[in-house]
């Protein structure tokens, strides 16, 4: 506050009164009005449509007709099918396994550019997230050829001689959609860790090492913790976008790698049951907030021991 | 790292970061490379060299058509989305805002949000309001999704100088609208053109709300998926998302160098 105070004096310009706390200063008013466009927008294009999708949930549907109302029909008939509850456990994981990877894979090129690179840091962090920006479509895409019956590995493989027959094992099934995922999501978590890596204050480091820890114990004791922020924000930055994803289990994960946005998708296509369709959304959605909340809390009680 | 008293000219944190860089790109590039593959079948071996495939695409009014769409819904998603953004963005950093964090939070929901969840949302909404769907449908959807990421560019952008000049600009007479022309504008600059690219690449690819979002004129991204289910049209499909591809990089980096300019002297490359 003295600061603030003692900058507005500097700077010429009188401080917002505050006698009267209810009256907006003019600075707030203008800074309001330049937001409200924005607000109002997100308000009809966000808040509202999950509202009423949440209504929607509640409703019923026969035929092309929508019936409002207020009916748990659509959660009985969730919890009722043992398949839905199978494939939404099994998305969670998914998504959870590639986000651990993608972390993993992006922890050490994060830390080189943080610690290693000294000049020409942009040009390598450009590299690093240029992939990302490219079709999301086609990077799923290239590896339905890559993984393929007569895709890239197998012609491979047969054209030097080393197989006689493809492998089937490669496509239509979990561990394709995992990998092929972990790939279209790599520089999302590159990212997050660089910032919280670069935030950390050098001469912690060297104090460290300084008082004899090895370079392998600064790592551990010094940096690892510091950077587990960055680290949280990486694995919740990937995994809750790739819990609802349904292109990747389209294209690369066959009848075993269906996820819970492909049930949701077919409801709002051919199934055409858009309340059913909502309802799973709902819960996907809660469940999705329930792990990330479980996440922050975890991290949380690791930051409370360590600290 | 040293090993017999010599210093190697790379480190194992260099390395790895060269081996994650290649596996970023290799997958990708199977796309170029069998664009030019003379085979229906996309295999090895490598048959001849041939740019027939580039000609196909060409001659596909339906392509062609989804690319007017997308080009169309891009160009207004960005700037609408960069107007917004910058608004936002002025507002956030240069006015004290009640509840700044929470609106803040608020306004980058889509960036964390299942992009699914947002589309079926929409959907729902535009059905029930009885909204033909239309490209004007995608736009919303997109500027949805744009204007977060614009705020974010030009929030950086916009912190970036003082704000000491402004209120100085003020002091010595200028309106508020000529202090926006004379100073914020032009040194806001760089961000603004690369707030306008990036949204118009993020638009340009986007598939999932615009799967949901779109009536019977596909963008370029749903064109490609109509096509992947006929075996014979993929050639054709690798040469255009070769296209797409190299126009995104080509874009993304530009906007990049962009935003860049005139900030961090110590990092622009004097070396």
């Amino acid at each position: 506050m003295a600061v603030d105070t003692a900058s507005s004096i500097a700077t010429g310009r009188k401080a917002a009164p505050n006698s009267d706390r209810f009256s907006l200063s003019q600075e707030t008013r203008r800074g309001l009005t330049l937001l409200s466009p924005t607000l109002i927008l997100l308000v009809l294009t966000l808040a509202l449509p999950v509202l009423v999708l949440i209504g929607l949930s509640f409703w019923t549907q026969v035929g092309m007709t929508l019936t409002p109302g207020f009916t748990l029909e659509n959660y009985d008939a969730f919890f009722e099918k043992r398949i839905y509850r199978l494939v939404l456990l099994r998305s969670i994981e998914n998504s959870a396994m590639v986000a651990f990877l993608t972390v993993i894979l992006a922890y050490p090129a994060a830390y080189f550019i943080a610690f290693k690179v000294r000049k020409r840091k942009m040009l390598w962090l450009i590299l690093i997230t240029l992939p990302f920006w490219t079709s999301y479509l086609l990077r799923v895409f290239a590896w339905k050829i890559i993984l393929g019956y007569n895709g890239v590995i197998n012609s491979g493989l047969i054209s030097i001689g080393l197989i006689d027959e493809p492998l089937t094992f490669l496509l239509n099934n979990r561990e394709a959609v995992v990998i092929t995922l972990a790939h279209a999501w790599a520089a999302f978590a590159v990212l997050p860790i660089y910032v919280s890596l670069e935030k950390i204050n050098r001469s912690l480091l060297e104090a460290s090492a300084d008082l004899g820890e090895s370079p392998f114990w600064s790592f551990l004791r010094v940096t690892l913790p510091l950077s587990l922020p960055g680290v949280t924000a990486a694995f919740l930055l990937v995994f809750i976008p790739t819990v609802g994803d349904y292109v990747t289990p389209k294209l690369v994960g066959g009848n075993n790698g269906v996820m819970i946005g492909n049930l949701v998708q077919t409801q709002f296509g051919r199934g055409n049951n858009w309340p059913l369709g909502a309802a799973i959304s709902i819960i996907s959605m809660m469940t999705i907030t329930a792990v990330v909340c479980g996440v922050l809390l975890l991290m949380h009680q690791i930051k409370k021991r360590l600290a | 790292m040293r090993i017999g008293g010599k210093k190697l000219p790379f480190s194992l944190a260099g390395s790895y970061t060269v081996i994650y860089l290649a596996f970023l790109y290799i997958p990708v590039l199977f796309l170029p490379l069998f664009s030019f593959n003379d085979a229906i079948y996309i295999a090895f071996p490598l048959e001849e060299f041939t740019l027939q495939w580039y000609e196909e695409m060409s001659e596909s009014t339906a392509l062609l058509n989804a690319l007017e769409n997308s080009v169309k819904v891009g160009v207004v998603v960005s700037i609408i989305s960069t107007i917004l953004g910058t608004m936002a963005a002025k507002a956030f950093t240069r006015y004290s805002i009640p509840y700044n964090r929470s609106l803040k939070g608020f306004i980058t929901i889509p960036l964390v949000i299942p992009l699914i969840i947002l589309g079926i949302s929409l959907l729902v909404v535009f059905s029930q309001a009885n909204v033909p769907l239309t490209l004007i449908t995608i736009g919303v959807g997109h500027i949805v999704i744009c204007v977060p990421f614009s705020m974010l560019v030009m929030m950086s952008r916009l912190e970036g100088f003082d704000k000491g000049l402004e209120e100085a600009s003020q002091d010595l007479g200028e309106t508020p609208w000529m202090t926006f022309w004379r100073l914020t504008f032009p040194l806001s600059l760089p961000g603004i053109v690369s707030s306008l690219l990036l949204c118009f690449t993020i638009s340009f690819d986007e598939f999932i709300l615009a799967f949901f979002l779109s009536g019977d004129e596909p963008t370029l991204p749903i064109y490609i998926w109509s096509q992947l289910r006929f075996p014979t049209k993929l050639p054709s499909v690798l040469a255009l998302g070769s296209c797409i591809l190299v126009v995104s990089i080509f874009v993304v980096v530009f906007a990049e160098w962009f935003r860049r300019l005139g900030t961090q002297p110590s990092d622009s490359g004097n070396d």
